[in-house]
């Protein structure tokens, strides 16, 4: 019984966390915020809903699942997330009007012009 | 033993156990089975977990990984509820930049540790990594400094000591 | 006018929490599939408006870790086990297809 309501619990967290991690993807202004809220948000809920299906369930087959789903999602999504924001800057897409500083594009300027005068 | 070895006996006991907690066990099938497949994952991408040798006895680096995985789950927590009060607040008050930090790690599992924990705590995402140089590349939601040192000591240097016990 | 959008997004939250929660008469837990239905909504109006070509391969990124969490609620309803292998499959499959969407924005080819 206690078990049932700690799962419940988990699960409502996680819910809750997805929604504002969707809200973050729709609301900030460029794809390297989109990109961090809406990481971070939707991995920590799926991993809560994931956590309370562990313990709704126990320790039987759904259960393991359920474990190696957390581990898979927790190794992955931050790669990937990773993989998109390098990609997308090297293809140009400007960051929005509010930046203050950008050092990687410094560096990679000052690495053409050292090039072009070897 | 050579290292190769040692790396495929591990991969071979890890997906054998994934296997059992995977299948119901009732019968000597799904068992043996489970040893024809784990045997014939270990022989063909076995040589990949382990590559090289670390220093420190085991026992010590567990208990430093234990000590780091909740750490980083406090870490995570408090991301997410700056991220929450970001998103709920009408100004939206965000500052962002691209800043850059350096890191004392070697090893190549460190630096991926130390990269994906740096994506899931609050505020920053690693855009790229320089490994001769051993310089990440940040993307922050709300710059504090712009001086190397400063954001070398705020970003990384709540992970780094730790990761140092635990990889190398 | 960014108070004012605030706002009409508050009262759209609202209006589906309330019906939802209040006038749809059904069993917890596919209240709760409902809120994750609502949330890839979100994702989906990302995918088709995105400015750019990043924001949609971001959006495609989320939408499979939200289905993951979906089809979890999905086998506890229904108490079969399956479902978390679809689940499974289609997170693998989402995480592949991001690394190869990433490297063609990039520009290289598939085999660098």
């Amino acid at each position: 019984m206690i078990r049932e309501i700690i799962g419940m619990a988990f699960i409502l967290i996680g819910i809750t966390f997805d929604f504002f991690g969707v809200l973050g993807l729709v609301r900030l202004p460029d794809v390297y915020n989109r990109l961090q809220a809406a990481t971070k948000c939707v991995t920590f809920g799926s991993a809560g809903i994931l956590l309370g299906v562990f313990i709704k369930q126990g320790f039987n087959n759904f259960g393991f699942k359920a474990l190696i789903g957390i581990a898979f999602i927790f190794l992955t999504s931050p790669v990937s997330a990773h993989a998109i924001a390098r990609a997308s800057h090297r293809s140009g897409i400007p960051l929005t009007k509010e930046t203050v500083i950008d050092q990687y594009q410094e560096d990679n300027e000052l690495k053409e012009s050292g090039k072009k005068d070897v | 033993m050579t290292i190769k070895n040692r790396s495929r006996i591990t991969v071979f006991i890890l997906s054998f156990l994934v296997w059992l907690a995977l299948t119901h066990i009732g019968d000597i099938q799904e068992v043996i089975a489970g040893l024809i497949v784990a045997f014939i994952v270990s022989a063909v991408a076995g040589k990949f977990l382990l590559t090289t040798e670390k220093s420190e006895h085991i026992i010590k680096r567990f208990f430093s990984a234990i000590i780091y995985f909740f750490k980083f789950l406090w870490e995570m927590i408090k991301a997410n509820f700056h991220v929450a009060y970001i998103v709920l607040n009408p100004n939206l008050p965000i500052k962002p930049g691209i800043v850059k930090i350096k890191t004392n790690l070697t090893k190549d599992s460190a630096i991926t540790v130390l990269t994906n924990s740096i994506t899931l705590t609050p505020g920053t995402l690693t855009v790229d990594v320089n490994p001769e140089t051993k310089e990440i590349y940040i993307h922050w939601i709300d710059v504090l400094s712009t001086d190397v040192e400063e954001n070398t000591r705020l970003i990384g240097g709540r992970f780094e000591k730790l990761l140092t016990e635990v990889f190398e | 006018m960014r108070v004012f959008r605030w706002i009409i997004g508050l009262a759209i939250i609202v209006a589906f929490m309330y019906g939802n929660f209040f006038i749809y008469s059904g069993d917890i837990l596919f209240k709760l599939i409902n809120v994750v239905l609502f949330c890839s909504l979100f994702v989906l109006f990302r995918v088709l408006f995105g400015p750019t070509a990043a924001d949609r391969i971001v959006a495609v990124d989320i939408l499979g870790i939200l289905i993951i969490g979906m089809l979890a609620l999905m086998g506890l309803f229904y108490d079969q086990s399956f479902f978390m292998d679809v689940g499974l499959i289609w997170a693998l499959l989402s995480f592949v297809a991001s690394l190869a969407f990433a490297k063609i924005l990039e520009g290289r080819s598939l085999d660098d």
